[in-house]
């Protein structure tokens, strides 16, 4: 069985990739660690201030950064299987818009960073039940209107978000804007994260043949035994709360979601990079490794001053992108 | 006497609230071929889907092998019945292997890939319908033939008993079409299985299909041998348009009067 042992190569090199980007996002800053140091810092022994930076300082936000753009990867990737449209994002349906309209109402009336996370994460679920609802409305839920529905509630959100950038006090507004472009800067605890990512990992892999089967088209899925009705819910609301959980964190981070499928498919240079199977780890340890790495360049690059690490994510992927697709063969 | 792959008890087929078949009773046995006929709009296909079980009928009953589909599920279903939908959809790319082996996915476990032995069938599928030696191809670059006879070698691969073809000629040459006709008539003979086909050619259907149905979609339908249901006044009435019968020796001939 080539193919099942070609795909545990390439996900065994994502994780060395992934586990790299993790050591230098964690030696690298104002403070630079040596790796050896590193190594006795993560086993336990004391090593006075740089053991204090990684533990408290880099480590949790290195770990949000990895959940988070494994979880968005993997949402993006279940999104273009349930729209089946390569175009489709975490974000296509409207889950981050209500997340973002959530935590700017919250930062706008200056509440508790608490309520901020509790606000957006009820923003990202009433986006979520909006759109399922109306989409639902006459039963067909096809996927031409649980497109057009989230795309309509994302930009109804959208606009709620213009509105109070628009009335926002000028000293509040750089927050939001980081909030807008994604920033790890406040994730202090990755645990929520990382739990969701194995969980979603753990539902999601056993059907990850059948969701191959969805994406080729509901008939004849649905002729080869595939429940399809079920599993184009469980990928829905699965895939939503991904997003919240990321956006929650990390704010609404672009272009991973998008990006990150499309490159593994990319990489692969085969259709392989098509199987579910494979796509959808790859896509989790890819994703990971990109947000990490982007993080890193975020706070180290003008330092002390941060970049938005949304930015860093579409400045590396683009040209990634790029890349690859000039390379694919005709 | 051997139980039916397929039978219907006072089937009814409804879409948007109009009847197109009423109180259908037919039995499909292993070996049998029988042809669908009917103008566009007649029910052919929703009827085809509620043969599968992915349609649940307006009234009446569909079994397959003597059981309901709830009573099998969806994954024995699949063992046991194959569906050739109209237009196959390539959201995103894939090779003709591939494309072929998600055929055996009701045969696979869970967490099982396919293997050798799989991929053998596959291949043998896809010389079945002159596909061989395009394995790696991308399905995109396939001709709107290819790619029909390329469905029809999933459908092989998925290697059910019995077969619900819609339209499996469109985009056929004439010599894909014989081909594809004397393939369901290899299967049957050789493998005991079923063809339920929707066509267009009454030639064909005469010459190819045991039975045949006419839908005349308004609930009417006729069922029987095709030597006897093909005739040039039913054909005229299915149609609305005059038939004329040849005769050339022992064979018949249908033409637009």
């Amino acid at each position: 069985m080539p193919n099942r042992r070609r795909a545990y190569v390439i996900l065994f090199l994502l994780a060395l990739a992934a586990l790299t980007s993790v050591a230098f996002s964690l030696a690298i800053g104002s403070l630079p660690i040596a790796f050896t140091d590193l190594w006795h810092i993560l086993c336990g022994d004391d090593a006075g201030l740089a053991g204090e930076v990684v533990r408290t300082l880099r480590l949790p936000r290195t770990l949000a950064g990895l959940a988070c753009g494994g979880l968005l990867a993997l949402s993006g990737a279940l999104m273009q299987v349930l729209l089946k449209n390569p175009l489709a994002d975490p974000y296509v349906l409207g889950v981050s818009g209500g997340a973002s309209v959530g935590a700017l109402a919250a930062m706008l009336f200056g509440l508790p960073l608490l309520v901020l996370h509790m606000g957006a994460f009820a923003g990202a679920l009433v986006a979520m039940l909006l759109v399922f609802g109306l989409a639902h409305g006459d039963g067909s839920w096809t996927q031409t209107r649980l497109l057009l529905t989230g795309v309509i509630v994302a930009s109804g959100a959208g606009a709620l978000v213009a509105l109070m950038l628009s009335v926002t006090p000028e000293h509040q507004l750089r927050g939001m804007l980081f909030w807008l472009m994604g920033d790890l800067s406040q994730a202090d605890s990755p645990a929520p994260a990382l739990l969701m990512l194995a969980l979603g990992m753990i539902i999601i892999l056993p059907f990850s043949r059948d969701l191959g089967l969805l994406a080729r088209g509901e008939l004849s899925a649905l002729a080869l035994g595939v429940p399809v009705a079920r599993l184009r819910l469980m990928i829905y609301v699965l895939a939503s709360i991904f997003t919240a959980v990321a956006v929650n964190i990390a704010g609404s981070i672009g272009f991973v979601g998008l990006i990150v499928p499309h490159l593994v498919r990319l990489a692969m240079r085969t259709t392989a990079g098509n199987d579910q199977r494979l796509l959808l780890p790859a896509s989790v340890l890819a994703g990971g490794t990109l947000l990490v790495v982007a993080d890193t360049l975020a706070r180290t690059i003008v330092a002390p001053q941060q970049l938005p690490v949304g930015v860093l994510t579409a400045l590396l992927g683009v040209p990634a992108f790029l890349y690859l697709l000039s390379r694919q063969p005709k | 006497m051997t139980a039916p792959l397929l039978a219907t008890r006072a089937l009814d087929v409804a879409i948007a609230g109009r009847t197109l078949v009423h109180g259908l009773d037919i039995e499909v046995k292993g070996g049998d071929t029988l042809a669908i006929l009917g103008c566009n709009g007649s029910g052919k296909t929703t009827l085809l889907h509620t043969l599968a079980g992915l349609r649940p009928p307006s009234g009446g009953e569909v079994e397959l092998c003597d059981k309901p589909y709830a009573a099998h599920g969806p994954r024995q279903a699949a063992r046991l019945r194959g569906l050739l939908a109209q237009a196959q959809m390539d959201a995103f790319p894939a090779s003709v292997l591939e494309t072929a082996l998600i055929g055996r996915h009701p045969h696979l476990g869970r967490w099982a890939w396919e293997g050798a032995a799989d991929e053998r069938i596959a291949i043998e599928a896809l010389a079945a319908v002159g596909l061989q030696n395009l394995e790696s191809r991308e399905v995109h670059t396939l001709s709107g033939g290819e790619r029909q006879r390329l469905g029809i070698a999933t459908l092989l691969t998925q290697m059910p008993l019995l077969y619900l073809l819609d339209e499996p000629l469109a985009h056929l040459d004439l010599a894909h079409q014989i081909a594809m006709l004397e393939l369901a008539k290899r299967y049957t003979a050789d493998c005991h299985a079923a063809f339920v086909i929707v066509m267009h050619d009454m030639n064909l259907a005469l010459r190819y299909c045991r039975r045949a149905l006419l839908l005349f979609g308004d609930g009417r339908w006729l069922e029987g041998p095709s030597e006897e249901v093909l005739s040039a006044k039913n054909l005229s009435e299915l149609y609305g348009q005059r038939i004329r019968e040849l005769q050339d020796g022992n064979s018949r001939y249908f033409i637009a009067a």
